[in-house]
Protein backbone atom coordinates (compact mmCIF):
# COMPACT_ATOMS: atom_id res chain seq x y z
CA UNK A 1 0.00 0.00 0.00
CA UNK A 2 0.88 3.42 -0.77
CA UNK A 3 0.19 7.28 -0.26
CA UNK A 4 -0.50 9.22 -3.60
CA UNK A 5 0.45 12.46 -2.15
CA UNK A 6 3.70 12.46 -0.49
CA UNK A 7 6.46 15.97 0.41
CA UNK A 8 9.05 16.34 -2.18
CA UNK A 9 12.32 17.17 0.32
CA UNK A 10 14.75 14.66 0.00
CA UNK A 11 16.96 14.93 2.72
CA UNK A 12 14.86 15.11 4.81
CA UNK A 13 13.47 11.54 5.08
CA UNK A 14 16.85 10.19 5.69
CA UNK A 15 17.50 12.32 8.77
CA UNK A 16 14.30 11.37 10.02
CA UNK A 17 15.51 7.53 9.56
CA UNK A 18 18.82 8.24 10.89
CA UNK A 19 18.21 7.23 14.46
CA UNK A 20 16.28 3.85 14.03
CA UNK A 21 18.75 2.97 11.07
CA UNK A 22 21.85 3.58 13.32
CA UNK A 23 20.62 1.94 16.11
CA UNK A 24 19.52 -0.93 13.70
CA UNK A 25 23.16 -0.95 12.24
CA UNK A 26 25.19 -1.40 15.46
CA UNK A 27 23.22 -3.38 17.30
CA UNK A 28 21.01 -5.83 14.97
CA UNK A 29 22.99 -6.05 11.67
CA UNK A 30 26.82 -6.05 13.17
CA UNK A 31 26.16 -8.55 16.07
CA UNK A 32 24.39 -10.71 13.89
CA UNK A 33 26.69 -10.58 11.25
CA UNK A 34 29.47 -10.94 13.97
CA UNK A 35 27.86 -13.83 15.57
CA UNK A 36 27.53 -15.86 12.04
CA UNK A 37 31.30 -14.85 11.80
CA UNK A 38 32.49 -16.24 15.30
CA UNK A 39 30.17 -19.40 15.44
CA UNK A 40 33.39 -20.61 12.45
CA UNK A 41 35.60 -19.33 15.00
CA UNK A 42 37.39 -21.21 17.60
CA UNK A 43 39.78 -19.76 20.82
CA UNK A 44 42.23 -21.81 22.15
CA UNK A 45 42.13 -22.70 26.32
CA UNK A 46 43.79 -19.30 27.14
CA UNK A 47 41.94 -17.12 24.88
CA UNK A 48 44.94 -16.16 22.83
CA UNK A 49 44.69 -17.93 19.57
CA UNK A 50 41.93 -17.86 17.50
CA UNK A 51 41.31 -20.06 14.52
CA UNK A 52 39.06 -20.86 11.39
CA UNK A 53 37.93 -23.88 12.31
CA UNK A 54 34.48 -24.25 9.61
CA UNK A 55 31.43 -26.04 10.90
CA UNK A 56 33.10 -27.97 13.53
CA UNK A 57 31.38 -25.77 16.01
CA UNK A 58 27.96 -26.85 14.32
CA UNK A 59 28.93 -30.34 13.85
CA UNK A 60 30.11 -30.61 17.32
CA UNK A 61 27.14 -28.88 19.27
CA UNK A 62 25.20 -31.11 17.16
CA UNK A 63 26.50 -34.23 18.33
CA UNK A 64 26.76 -33.19 22.02
CA UNK A 65 23.93 -35.22 23.65
CA UNK A 66 23.87 -32.80 26.71
CA UNK A 67 22.77 -30.43 23.78
CA UNK A 68 20.46 -32.63 22.49
CA UNK A 69 19.03 -33.01 25.95
CA UNK A 70 18.66 -29.28 25.88
CA UNK A 71 16.81 -29.25 22.87
CA UNK A 72 14.51 -32.37 24.47
CA UNK A 73 13.88 -29.92 27.71
CA UNK A 74 12.76 -27.12 25.34
CA UNK A 75 10.77 -29.19 23.41
CA UNK A 76 9.23 -30.46 26.39
CA UNK A 77 8.56 -27.30 28.09
CA UNK A 78 7.78 -25.08 24.76
CA UNK A 79 4.72 -27.44 24.12
CA UNK A 80 3.48 -27.86 27.65
CA UNK A 81 3.94 -24.08 28.20
CA UNK A 82 1.71 -23.20 25.38
CA UNK A 83 -0.66 -26.18 25.35
CA UNK A 84 -1.62 -24.76 29.04
CA UNK A 85 -1.73 -21.29 28.46
CA UNK A 86 -3.59 -21.51 25.06
CA UNK A 87 -5.96 -23.31 27.13
CA UNK A 88 -6.74 -21.70 30.13
CA UNK A 89 -6.66 -18.58 28.18
CA UNK A 90 -9.42 -19.82 25.79
CA UNK A 91 -11.43 -21.11 28.67
CA UNK A 92 -11.31 -17.43 30.73
CA UNK A 93 -12.23 -15.51 27.61
CA UNK A 94 -15.06 -17.63 26.88
CA UNK A 95 -16.66 -17.32 29.94
CA UNK A 96 -15.67 -13.43 30.53
CA UNK A 97 -17.55 -13.03 26.84
CA UNK A 98 -20.49 -14.40 27.92
CA UNK A 99 -23.17 -11.76 29.38
CA UNK A 100 -22.52 -12.35 33.06
CA UNK A 101 -22.47 -10.26 35.47
CA UNK A 102 -19.17 -8.83 36.46
CA UNK A 103 -18.16 -9.63 32.98
CA UNK A 104 -15.80 -6.78 32.92
CA UNK A 105 -14.68 -7.30 36.63
CA UNK A 106 -13.51 -10.56 35.69
CA UNK A 107 -11.51 -9.38 32.75
CA UNK A 108 -10.34 -6.83 34.67
CA UNK A 109 -9.12 -9.52 37.29
CA UNK A 110 -7.32 -11.60 34.88
CA UNK A 111 -5.03 -9.18 32.51
CA UNK A 112 -2.90 -7.90 34.78
CA UNK A 113 -0.40 -11.04 35.03
CA UNK A 114 0.46 -9.70 31.61
CA UNK A 115 2.71 -6.92 33.64
CA UNK A 116 4.13 -9.01 35.35
CA UNK A 117 8.65 -9.71 34.94
CA UNK A 118 9.14 -13.22 33.53
CA UNK A 119 11.43 -13.29 36.84
CA UNK A 120 8.77 -11.78 39.15
CA UNK A 121 6.85 -14.48 38.23
CA UNK A 122 8.80 -17.34 38.76
CA UNK A 123 9.68 -15.34 42.69
CA UNK A 124 6.24 -15.54 43.36
CA UNK A 125 5.64 -19.18 41.99
CA UNK A 126 9.04 -19.83 44.60
CA UNK A 127 6.65 -18.77 47.16
CA UNK A 128 4.09 -21.19 46.66
CA UNK A 129 6.62 -24.23 45.60
CA UNK A 130 9.23 -23.41 47.68
CA UNK A 131 9.93 -26.83 49.82
CA UNK A 132 10.40 -25.19 53.16
CA UNK A 133 8.79 -21.64 52.45
CA UNK A 134 6.60 -22.54 49.92
CA UNK A 135 2.72 -22.72 50.55
CA UNK A 136 2.50 -25.39 48.39
CA UNK A 137 5.94 -27.30 48.60
CA UNK A 138 5.38 -27.81 52.40
CA UNK A 139 1.87 -28.68 52.23
CA UNK A 140 2.98 -31.59 49.76
CA UNK A 141 6.01 -32.20 52.18
CA UNK A 142 3.38 -32.68 54.93
CA UNK A 143 1.53 -35.48 53.24
CA UNK A 144 4.34 -37.14 52.39
CA UNK A 145 5.02 -36.87 48.83
CA UNK A 146 8.75 -35.59 49.32
CA UNK A 147 8.29 -32.34 47.19
CA UNK A 148 11.66 -30.36 46.43
CA UNK A 149 11.81 -28.98 42.79
CA UNK A 150 15.99 -28.53 43.80
CA UNK A 151 16.55 -31.90 43.97
CA UNK A 152 14.25 -33.53 41.39
CA UNK A 153 14.43 -33.31 38.15
CA UNK A 154 11.03 -33.36 36.87
CA UNK A 155 9.57 -31.32 39.72
CA UNK A 156 11.63 -28.69 38.74
CA UNK A 157 10.64 -28.78 34.97
CA UNK A 158 6.80 -28.59 36.40
CA UNK A 159 7.56 -25.70 38.80
CA UNK A 160 9.03 -23.55 35.57
CA UNK A 161 5.80 -24.51 33.59
CA UNK A 162 3.42 -23.60 35.73
CA UNK A 163 5.38 -20.45 36.15
CA UNK A 164 5.77 -19.68 32.46
CA UNK A 165 2.45 -20.05 31.35
CA UNK A 166 1.06 -18.67 34.32
CA UNK A 167 2.27 -15.33 33.41
CA UNK A 168 1.18 -16.34 29.48
CA UNK A 169 -2.43 -16.99 30.21
CA UNK A 170 -3.38 -13.13 30.19
CA UNK A 171 -1.50 -12.43 27.21
CA UNK A 172 -3.42 -15.21 25.32
CA UNK A 173 -7.08 -14.31 26.88
CA UNK A 174 -6.35 -10.96 25.68
CA UNK A 175 -6.18 -12.04 21.72
CA UNK A 176 -9.09 -14.40 22.17
CA UNK A 177 -11.33 -11.95 24.12
CA UNK A 178 -10.55 -10.01 20.92
CA UNK A 179 -11.03 -12.69 18.57
CA UNK A 180 -14.22 -14.14 20.21
CA UNK A 181 -15.63 -10.03 19.75
CA UNK A 182 -15.22 -10.40 16.13
CA UNK A 183 -17.63 -12.81 15.32
CA UNK A 184 -20.47 -11.82 14.22
CA UNK A 185 -23.38 -12.98 16.88
CA UNK A 186 -25.88 -13.83 14.20
CA UNK A 187 -24.12 -16.97 13.21
CA UNK A 188 -24.18 -18.22 16.86
CA UNK A 189 -27.95 -17.05 16.85
CA UNK A 190 -28.71 -19.07 13.31
CA UNK A 191 -27.29 -21.93 14.79
CA UNK A 192 -28.89 -22.19 18.51
CA UNK A 193 -32.09 -21.47 16.02
CA UNK A 194 -31.22 -24.56 13.77
CA UNK A 195 -31.00 -26.12 17.54
CA UNK A 196 -27.22 -26.67 18.03
CA UNK A 197 -26.67 -27.13 21.79
CA UNK A 198 -23.36 -24.71 23.26
CA UNK A 199 -20.69 -27.13 23.51
CA UNK A 200 -21.85 -27.97 19.69
CA UNK A 201 -21.67 -24.77 18.66
CA UNK A 202 -18.28 -23.81 20.29
CA UNK A 203 -16.73 -26.49 18.71
CA UNK A 204 -18.64 -26.30 15.08
CA UNK A 205 -18.57 -22.21 14.89
CA UNK A 206 -16.24 -20.54 17.47
CA UNK A 207 -13.26 -22.78 17.24
CA UNK A 208 -13.06 -22.78 13.65
CA UNK A 209 -13.72 -18.88 13.53
CA UNK A 210 -11.11 -18.44 16.42
CA UNK A 211 -8.63 -20.35 13.86
CA UNK A 212 -6.41 -17.14 12.78
CA UNK A 213 -6.15 -16.48 16.40
CA UNK A 214 -4.90 -19.32 18.27
CA UNK A 215 -2.52 -20.11 15.01
CA UNK A 216 -0.86 -16.45 15.56
CA UNK A 217 -1.40 -17.21 19.04
CA UNK A 218 0.64 -20.91 18.97
CA UNK A 219 3.74 -19.35 17.08
CA UNK A 220 3.63 -16.07 19.81
CA UNK A 221 3.42 -18.78 22.79
CA UNK A 222 6.50 -20.90 21.35
CA UNK A 223 8.64 -17.74 20.85
CA UNK A 224 7.45 -16.80 24.21
CA UNK A 225 8.36 -20.38 25.92
CA UNK A 226 11.85 -20.39 23.57
CA UNK A 227 13.34 -16.84 24.27
CA UNK A 228 11.36 -15.30 26.58
CA UNK A 229 11.67 -17.02 29.50
CA UNK A 230 15.08 -17.18 30.34
CA UNK A 231 14.18 -14.89 33.62
CA UNK A 232 11.82 -17.36 34.97
CA UNK A 233 14.44 -20.34 34.28
CA UNK A 234 16.67 -18.37 35.95
CA UNK A 235 15.47 -17.01 38.85
CA UNK A 236 13.95 -20.41 39.50
CA UNK A 237 16.25 -23.53 39.04
CA UNK A 238 18.99 -22.11 37.09
CA UNK A 239 18.53 -24.75 34.72
CA UNK A 240 19.07 -27.32 37.30
CA UNK A 241 18.75 -29.80 38.94
CA UNK A 242 22.22 -31.44 36.95
CA UNK A 243 20.61 -29.43 33.87
CA UNK A 244 16.87 -30.82 33.85
CA UNK A 245 15.60 -27.68 32.98
CA UNK A 246 17.97 -25.97 30.53
CA UNK A 247 16.61 -24.73 27.43
CA UNK A 248 18.78 -23.63 24.38
CA UNK A 249 18.41 -20.11 25.45
CA UNK A 250 19.42 -20.82 28.80
CA UNK A 251 22.49 -23.15 27.58
CA UNK A 252 23.47 -20.46 25.20
CA UNK A 253 23.97 -18.05 28.14
CA UNK A 254 25.76 -20.64 30.22
CA UNK A 255 28.30 -21.53 27.31
CA UNK A 256 28.99 -17.39 26.71
CA UNK A 257 28.56 -16.64 30.34
CA UNK A 258 30.27 -18.97 32.50
CA UNK A 259 32.07 -21.33 30.05
CA UNK A 260 33.21 -18.17 28.16
CA UNK A 261 33.16 -20.48 24.97
CA UNK A 262 32.84 -17.44 22.17
CA UNK A 263 32.42 -19.96 18.86
CA UNK A 264 30.15 -22.33 20.54
CA UNK A 265 27.86 -20.08 22.31
CA UNK A 266 27.74 -18.25 18.33
CA UNK A 267 27.19 -21.40 16.90
CA UNK A 268 24.06 -21.69 18.77
CA UNK A 269 22.97 -18.18 18.59
CA UNK A 270 23.03 -19.30 14.50
CA UNK A 271 20.67 -22.05 15.24
CA UNK A 272 18.61 -19.69 17.36
CA UNK A 273 18.14 -17.10 15.14
CA UNK A 274 17.28 -19.72 12.34
CA UNK A 275 14.54 -21.41 14.58
CA UNK A 276 13.05 -17.58 15.47
CA UNK A 277 13.51 -16.86 11.54
CA UNK A 278 11.83 -19.72 10.46
CA UNK A 279 8.90 -19.40 13.49
CA UNK A 280 8.48 -15.45 12.14
CA UNK A 281 8.26 -16.54 8.43
CA UNK A 282 5.37 -19.12 9.54
CA UNK A 283 3.81 -16.08 11.42
CA UNK A 284 4.18 -13.54 8.44
CA UNK A 285 2.48 -15.84 5.85
CA UNK A 286 -0.20 -16.27 7.71
CA UNK A 287 -0.81 -12.42 8.20
CA UNK A 288 -0.58 -11.90 4.62
CA UNK A 289 -2.78 -14.55 4.29
CA UNK A 290 -5.20 -12.61 6.56
CA UNK A 291 -4.55 -9.64 4.91
CA UNK A 292 -6.54 -10.69 1.35
CA UNK A 293 -9.23 -12.93 3.35
CA UNK B 1 -18.65 -6.19 24.09
CA UNK B 2 -21.60 -7.48 23.61
CA UNK B 3 -22.59 -11.51 22.24
CA UNK B 4 -26.37 -11.55 22.11
CA UNK B 5 -26.65 -15.12 21.34
CA UNK B 6 -25.32 -16.21 24.21
CA UNK B 7 -27.74 -15.59 27.08
CA UNK B 8 -31.21 -16.93 26.81
CA UNK B 9 -32.02 -19.73 24.28
CA UNK B 10 -32.19 -23.33 25.82
CA UNK B 11 -29.11 -25.46 26.20
CA UNK B 12 -27.60 -22.56 28.27
CA UNK B 13 -25.28 -23.53 30.63
CA UNK B 14 -25.81 -22.14 33.82
CA UNK B 15 -24.47 -18.75 35.39
CA UNK B 16 -23.21 -19.64 38.17
CA UNK B 17 -20.86 -22.53 36.90
CA UNK B 18 -19.19 -20.00 34.43
CA UNK B 19 -18.51 -17.49 37.58
CA UNK B 20 -17.07 -21.11 39.36
CA UNK B 21 -14.31 -20.94 36.75
CA UNK B 22 -13.99 -17.47 36.39
CA UNK B 23 -13.45 -16.76 40.23
CA UNK B 24 -10.95 -19.84 40.00
CA UNK B 25 -9.19 -18.30 37.48
CA UNK B 26 -8.77 -15.48 39.35
CA UNK B 27 -8.04 -16.95 42.85
CA UNK B 28 -5.28 -18.87 40.78
CA UNK B 29 -3.88 -14.97 39.33
CA UNK B 30 -4.23 -13.54 42.69
CA UNK B 31 -3.04 -16.51 45.25
CA UNK B 32 0.93 -15.82 44.48
CA UNK B 33 0.53 -11.97 44.71
CA UNK B 34 -0.92 -12.20 47.82
CA UNK B 35 0.98 -14.44 49.46
CA UNK B 36 3.84 -12.25 48.90
CA UNK B 37 2.20 -8.65 50.10
CA UNK B 38 1.28 -10.54 52.82
CA UNK B 39 4.55 -12.33 53.62
CA UNK B 40 5.82 -8.55 52.96
CA UNK B 41 4.19 -7.57 56.50
CA UNK B 42 5.73 -10.54 58.16
CA UNK B 43 9.05 -10.49 60.37
CA UNK B 44 11.86 -12.90 58.87
CA UNK B 45 11.46 -15.75 61.15
CA UNK B 46 8.33 -15.96 60.54
CA UNK B 47 8.55 -16.90 56.88
CA UNK B 48 12.03 -18.81 57.52
CA UNK B 49 9.86 -21.20 59.72
CA UNK B 50 8.00 -21.86 56.91
CA UNK B 51 4.71 -20.52 58.27
CA UNK B 52 3.71 -19.03 55.32
CA UNK B 53 1.01 -15.80 56.57
CA UNK B 54 -2.27 -15.66 54.52
CA UNK B 55 -2.75 -12.54 56.86
CA UNK B 56 -1.40 -9.06 57.38
CA UNK B 57 1.31 -8.70 59.67
CA UNK B 58 2.79 -5.61 61.52
CA UNK B 59 5.99 -5.89 60.11
CA UNK B 60 5.19 -4.03 56.94
CA UNK B 61 6.25 -0.48 57.29
CA UNK B 62 9.71 -2.17 59.09
CA UNK B 63 10.10 -4.50 56.45
CA UNK B 64 10.28 -1.74 53.47
CA UNK B 65 11.90 0.72 55.85
CA UNK B 66 14.48 -1.73 56.00
CA UNK B 67 14.27 -2.67 52.19
CA UNK B 68 15.43 1.20 51.44
CA UNK B 69 17.65 1.54 54.61
CA UNK B 70 21.40 1.80 52.97
CA UNK B 71 19.73 3.68 49.31
CA UNK B 72 20.58 0.42 47.21
CA UNK B 73 16.84 -0.39 46.40
CA UNK B 74 16.33 3.34 46.49
CA UNK B 75 18.24 3.41 43.62
CA UNK B 76 17.44 0.19 41.69
CA UNK B 77 13.95 1.25 41.48
CA UNK B 78 15.00 4.74 40.17
CA UNK B 79 16.98 2.94 37.45
CA UNK B 80 14.07 0.48 36.78
CA UNK B 81 11.68 3.62 36.27
CA UNK B 82 14.75 5.50 33.87
CA UNK B 83 14.79 2.20 31.66
CA UNK B 84 11.32 1.44 31.37
CA UNK B 85 10.28 5.00 30.34
CA UNK B 86 13.47 5.79 28.29
CA UNK B 87 12.53 2.16 26.50
CA UNK B 88 9.33 3.44 25.90
CA UNK B 89 9.84 6.83 25.10
CA UNK B 90 12.74 6.10 23.03
CA UNK B 91 11.26 3.66 20.67
CA UNK B 92 8.18 5.69 20.16
CA UNK B 93 10.36 8.76 19.00
CA UNK B 94 12.45 6.72 16.71
CA UNK B 95 10.05 4.40 15.45
CA UNK B 96 7.36 7.66 14.60
CA UNK B 97 9.84 9.67 12.83
CA UNK B 98 11.14 6.54 10.76
CA UNK B 99 7.29 5.55 10.01
CA UNK B 100 6.77 9.25 8.83
CA UNK B 101 10.07 9.50 6.66
CA UNK B 102 9.04 5.82 4.65
CA UNK B 103 5.24 6.91 4.87
CA UNK B 104 5.18 10.52 3.68
CA UNK B 105 8.13 10.56 1.17
CA UNK B 106 9.29 8.80 -1.51
CA UNK B 107 13.29 8.73 -1.70
CA UNK B 108 15.68 6.41 -2.99
CA UNK B 109 16.45 3.73 -0.40
CA UNK B 110 13.29 3.95 0.80
CA UNK B 111 12.13 -0.38 0.10
CA UNK B 112 15.59 -1.05 1.56
CA UNK B 113 15.14 1.00 4.56
CA UNK B 114 11.56 -0.61 5.60
CA UNK B 115 13.08 -4.01 4.86
CA UNK B 116 16.12 -3.30 7.50
CA UNK B 117 13.82 -2.01 10.22
CA UNK B 118 11.31 -5.31 9.09
CA UNK B 119 13.95 -7.54 9.87
CA UNK B 120 14.78 -6.65 13.12
CA UNK B 121 11.87 -8.22 14.16
CA UNK B 122 13.35 -11.81 13.43
CA UNK B 123 16.47 -11.15 15.80
CA UNK B 124 15.40 -10.51 19.37
CA UNK B 125 18.04 -9.51 22.09
CA UNK B 126 18.17 -12.78 23.59
CA UNK B 127 19.27 -14.40 20.47
CA UNK B 128 22.24 -12.52 19.69
CA UNK B 129 22.73 -12.05 23.72
CA UNK B 130 26.58 -12.17 23.18
CA UNK B 131 27.97 -10.60 19.74
CA UNK B 132 25.74 -7.69 21.27
CA UNK B 133 26.97 -7.79 24.40
CA UNK B 134 30.60 -7.86 23.07
CA UNK B 135 29.74 -4.30 20.74
CA UNK B 136 28.07 -3.00 23.86
CA UNK B 137 31.53 -3.75 25.30
CA UNK B 138 33.72 -2.34 22.67
CA UNK B 139 31.80 1.12 22.51
CA UNK B 140 32.66 1.56 26.28
CA UNK B 141 28.78 1.06 27.46
CA UNK B 142 29.22 -1.66 30.11
CA UNK B 143 27.42 -1.02 33.36
CA UNK B 144 26.22 2.29 31.93
CA UNK B 145 22.60 3.50 31.25
CA UNK B 146 22.97 4.15 27.97
CA UNK B 147 24.61 0.79 27.28
CA UNK B 148 21.38 -0.51 28.75
CA UNK B 149 18.65 1.50 27.32
CA UNK B 150 19.86 2.07 23.19
CA UNK B 151 19.80 -1.44 22.16
CA UNK B 152 16.74 -2.28 23.27
CA UNK B 153 15.07 1.32 21.51
CA UNK B 154 14.91 -0.09 18.15
CA UNK B 155 11.77 -1.24 17.39
CA UNK B 156 10.16 -3.25 14.12
CA UNK B 157 6.93 -3.66 16.04
CA UNK B 158 5.97 0.06 16.79
CA UNK B 159 7.49 1.40 12.86
CA UNK B 160 5.17 -1.10 11.41
CA UNK B 161 2.07 -0.01 13.65
CA UNK B 162 3.02 3.72 12.96
CA UNK B 163 3.09 2.57 8.88
CA UNK B 164 -0.04 1.02 9.28
CA UNK B 165 -1.40 3.85 11.00
CA UNK B 166 -0.30 6.55 8.74
CA UNK B 167 -1.42 5.16 5.80
CA UNK B 168 -4.84 5.73 6.81
CA UNK B 169 -4.28 9.36 6.99
CA UNK B 170 -6.68 11.04 4.43
CA UNK B 171 -4.41 12.34 1.10
CA UNK B 172 -6.39 15.40 1.61
CA UNK B 173 -5.04 16.54 4.71
CA UNK B 174 -1.41 16.60 2.80
CA UNK B 175 -2.74 18.13 0.25
CA UNK B 176 -4.51 20.83 1.98
CA UNK B 177 -1.53 21.34 4.22
CA UNK B 178 0.43 21.67 1.08
CA UNK B 179 -1.60 24.14 -0.39
CA UNK B 180 -1.53 26.33 2.98
CA UNK B 181 2.16 25.80 3.10
CA UNK B 182 2.95 23.98 5.55
CA UNK B 183 6.22 21.78 5.21
CA UNK B 184 6.43 18.33 6.47
CA UNK B 185 7.58 19.08 9.85
CA UNK B 186 4.98 21.25 10.38
CA UNK B 187 2.40 18.52 9.31
CA UNK B 188 3.72 15.88 11.38
CA UNK B 189 3.93 18.59 14.33
CA UNK B 190 -0.13 19.82 13.80
CA UNK B 191 -1.73 17.11 12.34
CA UNK B 192 0.15 13.57 12.90
CA UNK B 193 1.28 13.95 16.08
CA UNK B 194 -2.17 14.54 17.88
CA UNK B 195 -4.26 12.32 15.40
CA UNK B 196 -1.04 9.72 17.04
CA UNK B 197 -2.27 9.96 20.29
CA UNK B 198 -3.97 6.86 21.11
CA UNK B 199 -1.33 4.48 19.41
CA UNK B 200 1.18 6.36 21.39
CA UNK B 201 -0.97 5.04 24.38
CA UNK B 202 -1.15 2.25 23.71
CA UNK B 203 2.29 1.68 22.78
CA UNK B 204 3.41 3.66 26.05
CA UNK B 205 1.85 0.65 27.89
CA UNK B 206 3.38 -2.37 25.73
CA UNK B 207 7.09 -0.69 25.84
CA UNK B 208 7.01 0.40 29.62
CA UNK B 209 6.17 -3.07 30.47
CA UNK B 210 8.71 -4.30 27.82
CA UNK B 211 11.21 -1.70 29.65
CA UNK B 212 10.68 -2.82 33.04
CA UNK B 213 10.47 -6.48 32.49
CA UNK B 214 14.05 -6.79 31.09
CA UNK B 215 16.19 -9.33 32.21
CA UNK B 216 18.62 -11.58 30.33
CA UNK B 217 19.98 -8.07 29.09
CA UNK B 218 20.48 -5.79 32.31
CA UNK B 219 21.87 -9.28 34.10
CA UNK B 220 24.79 -8.63 31.52
CA UNK B 221 25.11 -5.26 30.76
CA UNK B 222 24.56 -4.29 34.55
CA UNK B 223 27.84 -5.29 36.35
CA UNK B 224 27.23 -3.03 38.92
CA UNK B 225 25.09 -1.63 41.78
CA UNK B 226 24.73 2.31 40.03
CA UNK B 227 22.29 0.57 37.23
CA UNK B 228 21.33 -2.51 38.65
CA UNK B 229 17.37 -2.51 37.98
CA UNK B 230 14.65 -3.94 40.93
CA UNK B 231 14.17 -7.10 39.11
CA UNK B 232 17.91 -8.37 38.62
CA UNK B 233 18.04 -6.46 41.75
CA UNK B 234 15.79 -8.85 43.27
CA UNK B 235 16.06 -12.47 42.23
CA UNK B 236 19.75 -11.54 43.22
CA UNK B 237 18.55 -10.94 46.90
CA UNK B 238 17.66 -14.53 46.89
CA UNK B 239 21.32 -15.29 46.74
CA UNK B 240 22.62 -18.34 48.71
CA UNK B 241 19.06 -19.59 50.25
CA UNK B 242 20.30 -20.67 53.52
CA UNK B 243 20.41 -16.86 54.78
CA UNK B 244 17.56 -15.64 52.76
CA UNK B 245 15.40 -12.91 54.22
CA UNK B 246 12.85 -13.74 52.62
CA UNK B 247 10.44 -10.95 54.09
CA UNK B 248 12.55 -8.64 52.15
CA UNK B 249 12.99 -10.63 49.06
CA UNK B 250 8.83 -10.39 49.19
CA UNK B 251 8.56 -6.32 49.89
CA UNK B 252 11.01 -6.11 47.05
CA UNK B 253 8.58 -8.39 44.72
CA UNK B 254 6.17 -6.53 45.68
CA UNK B 255 8.05 -3.09 44.49
CA UNK B 256 9.03 -4.88 41.22
CA UNK B 257 5.63 -5.60 40.60
CA UNK B 258 3.89 -3.17 41.01
CA UNK B 259 4.66 -0.18 38.65
CA UNK B 260 4.03 -2.49 35.48
CA UNK B 261 0.83 -3.73 36.89
CA UNK B 262 0.25 -0.19 37.79
CA UNK B 263 0.16 1.19 34.21
CA UNK B 264 -1.12 -1.78 32.70
CA UNK B 265 -4.18 -1.75 34.72
CA UNK B 266 -5.00 2.71 34.84
CA UNK B 267 -4.14 2.26 31.00
CA UNK B 268 -6.55 -1.00 30.56
CA UNK B 269 -8.68 0.54 27.30
CA UNK B 270 -5.32 1.96 25.60
CA UNK B 271 -3.34 -1.35 26.29
CA UNK B 272 -5.85 -4.17 25.12
CA UNK B 273 -6.37 -2.02 21.87
CA UNK B 274 -2.57 -1.21 21.37
CA UNK B 275 -1.60 -5.22 22.34
CA UNK B 276 -3.95 -6.43 19.78
CA UNK B 277 -3.29 -4.11 17.20
CA UNK B 278 0.85 -4.00 17.22
CA UNK B 279 1.43 -7.98 17.27
CA UNK B 280 -1.22 -8.81 14.41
Amino acid sequence: MERKTVFPQRLLPYLLLAPQLLITAVFFFWPAAQAVWFSFLRQDAFGIRTSFVGLENFTELLADPTYHEALRNTAVFATAVSLLSLGLGLLFAVLADRRIRGAGLYRTLLIWPYAVAPAVAAVLWIFLFHPQVGLIGRWLNGVGLGWDYKLNGGQAMLVVILAAAWKQVAYNMIFFLAGLQSIPPSVLEAAAIDGARPWQRFWTITFPLLSPTTFFLIVVNLVYACFDTFGVIDALTKGGPAKATETLIYRAYVDGRVNLDLGMSSAQSVVLMVVVILLTMVQFRYVERRVHY
Amino acid sequence: MSNAASTTEPGQRPDWLAHGVLALGVLLFVLPIWVVLMGATHDAATIGRGEVPLLPGGEGPANFAALFAGGRVGRMLGNSLLMALAVAFGKIAISILSAYAVVFFRFPGRTLAFWAIFLTLMLPVEVRIFPTFKVVSDLGLVNTHAGLIIPLIASATATLLFRQFFLTIPDEYVEAAKMDGAGPLRFFCDIVLPLSRTNIAALFVILFVYGWNQYLWPLLVATGEEVETLVIGMVKMIGSEANTEWNQVMAACVLALLPPVAVVLLMQRWFVKGLTETEK
